[in-house]
Order: C-alpha cells, then structure tokens, then sequence
C-alpha cells in the first residue's frame, strides 16, 4: 500500500473510531432516560432504577392500563377523564393498585378503551393527578381475527364522536 | 372472503386512506428498486462496451500511423514512436 | 465447505451461475407475491381491535424482520472481505446496501402510517422507532462510504468498517421492546415460541414474509452482478462478454 492510501486508510479509521466512542457515550447518556414514560406506581415512588420522583408541574409522559369502568366522557364536548394503573401481564386489576388519573381534552386513538395499554403525555398536577395533552393507544402483540373475538365476547368499539362534538374542538 | 362488495374492499373498514397509501407506497419503492437496480446493470455494461470501443479505435488509429510511418521514409524517429505510446496509455 | 464453495467464488462462475437463477428467482417472487398480497389483502381476518389497518402488518412486519436480516448479512460479507480480502464478498457487501435501505424506509413509512390511526400519532421518538431509524442512516452511512472513493477496495474496507461497527444496533433493535418502555409493542412473531396470533392470520404472513424476502435475493442478485462486472472491467472474460453480446 503507497503511503497516501494508508495516510487516507488511518484517517477513516480514526474518523470512524471516534464517531463509534461519541456513540457510545450518547446512547450511554440517553440509557438514563430511554424509557419512553412513567408507570403510575412510579408516580408515587419513584423511577424503579433510578429513583426519581416526578414533581407537580413536571412535563412528563405516563403509561398504564385504563381502569375498567373509569372512562367518564363529557356528552357535548371532548373532555374526557379516566384512570391508570401500572401495564402488567396477564391483566388483572386489584383495588389496592396505586391510581393516577388523567384528564384530556382532545380526539382519543382508535384503539382507546376500558382494559386498554396508553401512552399520555402532559402535566403533573396534584401529585396523582395528569393534564394530558396527548393520549396515544399501546397495543400488545395478540391479533385476534374480528369473528373469534365475537365469539369469546371480546368486542371493541373504537371511540365514536357526535357532530357537536367535534364541531367543539375547533374553538 | 372478508368483503361483501367492492366498495367495501377499498374502504378497508374505514382505513382506506393509510392501508393503500402503505401498500402503494410499498410497491412504488420496490418497483424503484428493480427498475434503478436493471438499468444500472445496462449502464455499466454500456460503458465497458464504450471503453473497449475507444481501445478499438485507438488501436486502429495506431496501425494507421505506424503505416505511414514506415511509408514516410522513418526520417523522424518521433512518429516511430508515437504508436508505442500511444498503446501504452490505452492499456 | 470451503472446498466445495471454491468454485463459486471465482467472478466469472458465480456471475454466469447467478444468472441463470435469476429468471427462476423472478418467477417464484412473482408468483409468491400475487398469492401473499390477495391473501393479504382480501382473504385474511380483520382484527377485531384494529379492523382492516391490521393487513399493514403483512407488508411492515416482513420488511422490518429483512430490514436486520440483511444488515446482519453485509456485516458477514464485510467481516469475511476485511479479514480474508475476499473479492467478492466486498461487491456483495455493496450490493446489499441499498436494498436494505430500501427496505427499512418501508418498513418505517409502513409503521408510521399505522401508528397514525392506531396510537394516534406517525412518529414518537421512543427506543424501538429510534434505532430503527438509525438502522436507515447506517445503510445510508454504508452507501456513502461505499461511493466516497475512487478505489473500490479503499472504499469496501471503510463502508465495511463503518458496517461493522454498526452490529451493535441490531440487539438494541431486536430487545429494545423488552429492555425499556416503549410504546411499540413486543413480538407477534418469534421462532423461539408459537406467533401470538390465528392460523389463518399466520399463514398469510409466511407467504408475504417469503415473497418479499425472494424479492430482495433478487434484486440483490441483479446488484451483485453489476458489482461483479464494474470490478473486473478489465478481465478478459468481461470484454468478451461484452464483445458477445453485441452492446453498443
């Protein structure tokens, strides 16, 4: 190999030697706070690694399971109010589960509903209680076809929105 | 079958919009593919049969001139060698 | 094994042998992909959550699965043309590169444009959408390097690098569901255990997954050998190819 090759060779390698340790330290820095959000047991104790407590007033993003019977919709407008309680498998709800509750007013995803894994993003108010400004639908990996779901009784309905209250989000 | 009808078929439940536009989107990028992927295979193949060409032609050229090289009497040594060179830059 | 590939790793053989399984490979992906996408598209059960927008599954999750499969084989070929300065596996290496960012752009729009009606927004930067994101700039990364210098070996050896350095992606892709919070969902479909899903939701997928993986065997193939004839231009089997068949 002349010796402009290897001069040009090492540079690469330095180049790309560097760029893989820069790597390295960001997603080593990102690790702290890759996880996407909160669960709501860690609301109230602190991050599971880490031990952060969240503080009212704090921006941040919580995922849970909506509690069966929980979802309260305003009839006229998009307000909308439920609870959450921390995503586990198989579902199961128990009433010492710690709660957090969360109010949005805005369009919910098609796959929103009672049993269902969110994702929200807004406010911490009160301690226990989120003003979100984004609810976004986590859905698990079981694809069940529409008749087989029908006959165990499982069915769903997405959200469905009167004239008016759509008309209401504009203002 | 899960469509009674044909309109139903596009409809997609409702999910039109984002069904089709994945799938078409999809076929779009693939038949790129293939398509960029087969006339880049012509492309290079094209340009070898350019350059072979040039060599052909510039082979030529050089039996031409050592002909008349050896017509002219070879009172100039550099004509002599000119067709030496020229071969030499063509390989 | 090294003694019975030894034929093929000659240019000339595996050029002329690739491309006679080209016309077989375009028919078996032809007709794969017509039975996939009808099944797909007309005969497979909606969801009874996602209704209809599940049959983007049949398209996202294929391509999502090749998009590492195939960054896992040029890696390989990389690895094998720096260490034993194999030839050929370097013009494989690059011949791959394109095809899989390709696929994994698919494999991205297809998921945004499902998590648009699903969980209500087309991008969240969480762990799983972030490295495969990376994944696309790391074939655009391998791209570039491969075009980035005149001299073809200069070039394999730093797009081969950069590749190489790149593995580390694909586990962080694959666990990234399982290691932190995301809002992606874990695995439908896994060799390890029986697919979280029907059978006559499952089938489908194998076919789909088939024809799109003969699809990039076959455009790679196509690349390969373009590779193969750029690198050994002045061979004197290329120019009598070339001469043979008549190309102006």
């Amino acid at each position: 190999m002349n010796p402009r090759r290897k001069k040009r060779l090492t540079i690469v390698i330095s180049i790309l030697v560097g760029l893989s340790v820069v790597a390295g330290f960001v997603l080593y820095a990102l690790s702290q706070n890759i996880d996407l959000f909160y669960k709501p047991s860690e609301i109230y104790q602190g991050k599971d690694d880490t031990g952060i407590k969240p503080i009212n007033g704090q921006r941040l993003r919580i995922g849970g399971l909506v509690v069966p019977g929980s979802v309260k919709r305003d009839p006229s407008s998009l307000d909308v109010t439920f609870e959450l309680v921390d995503m586990r498998m198989p579902i199961v709800f128990k009433d010492s589960d710690p709660v957090i509750k969360v109010h949005y007013d805005g369009i919910l995803p098609d796959l929103f509903r009672e049993g269902q894994g969110i994702v929200a993003n807004g406010m911490l108010v009160n301690g226990n209680f989120i003003e979100a400004s984004e609810v976004l639908a986590k859905h698990d990996e079981n694809y069940i076809p529409k008749e087989l779901a029908d006959d165990m009784g499982e069915k769903h309905q997405k959200p469905s929105y009167s004239k008016e209250q759509l008309e209401e989000q504009n203002y | 079958m899960q469509f009674d009808s044909i309109s139903a078929f596009f409809d997609m439940g409702g999910y039109a919009f984002f069904v089709w536009l994945s799938y078409g989107v999809s076929a779009f990028l693939l038949a790129a593919l293939i398509y960029s992927s087969h006339s880049n295979h012509k492309k290079v193949k094209q340009k070898i049969a350019l350059r072979l060409q040039r060599e052909k032609k510039l082979r030529k050229a050089a039996q031409q001139n050592s002909v008349q090289a050896e017509q002219a009497d070879s009172n100039t040594a550099v004509l002599q060698n000119l067709p030496k060179n020229s071969n030499k830059v063509v390989s | 094994m090294w003694k019975w590939l030894h034929p093929y790793a000659n240019p000339e053989v595996s050029y002329h042998f690739i491309g006679k399984l080209l016309p077989w490979l375009a028919k078996i992906t032809m007709t794969l992909l017509a039975i996939g996408m009808v099944w797909a598209l007309v005969f497979a059960p909606a969801d009874y959550q996602q209704g209809d927008s599940f049959r983007i599954f049949y398209i996202h999750v294929p391509t999502a699965i090749l998009s590492m499969s195939i960054y896992l084989a040029m890696a390989s070929a990389a690895f094998c043309s720096l260490v034993w300065q194999f030839r050929l596996a370097d013009a494989s290496a690059a011949a791959m590169a394109p095809v899989g960012a390709v696929i994994t752009a698919i494999a991205l729009f297809t998921g945004a444009a499902w998590g648009k009606p699903m969980w209500g927004t087309w991008w969240i930067w969480d762990a799983r959408l972030t490295s495969e994101l990376v994944l696309l700039f790391l074939y655009l990364g391998v791209i570039a390097l491969h075009n980035a210098f005149e001299d073809k070996n200069l070039a394999g050896k730093a797009a081969g690098i950069l590749s190489l350095v790149g593995v580390v992606n694909i586990p962080i892709i694959k666990y990234s569901v399982e290691w932190w919070n995301t809002l992606h969902q874990g695995a439908t479909v896994s060799k390890m255990s029986a697919p979280s899903m029907s059978m006559e939701m499952f089938w489908p997928f194998v076919i789909c997954f088939l024809a799109i993986a003969m699809l990039v065997t076959f455009v790679i193939s196509i690349r390969f050998r373009t590779e193969i004839l750029a690198r050994n231009s002045m061979r004197p089997w290329v120019r009598e190819l070339i001469t043979a068949e008549g190309i102006k």
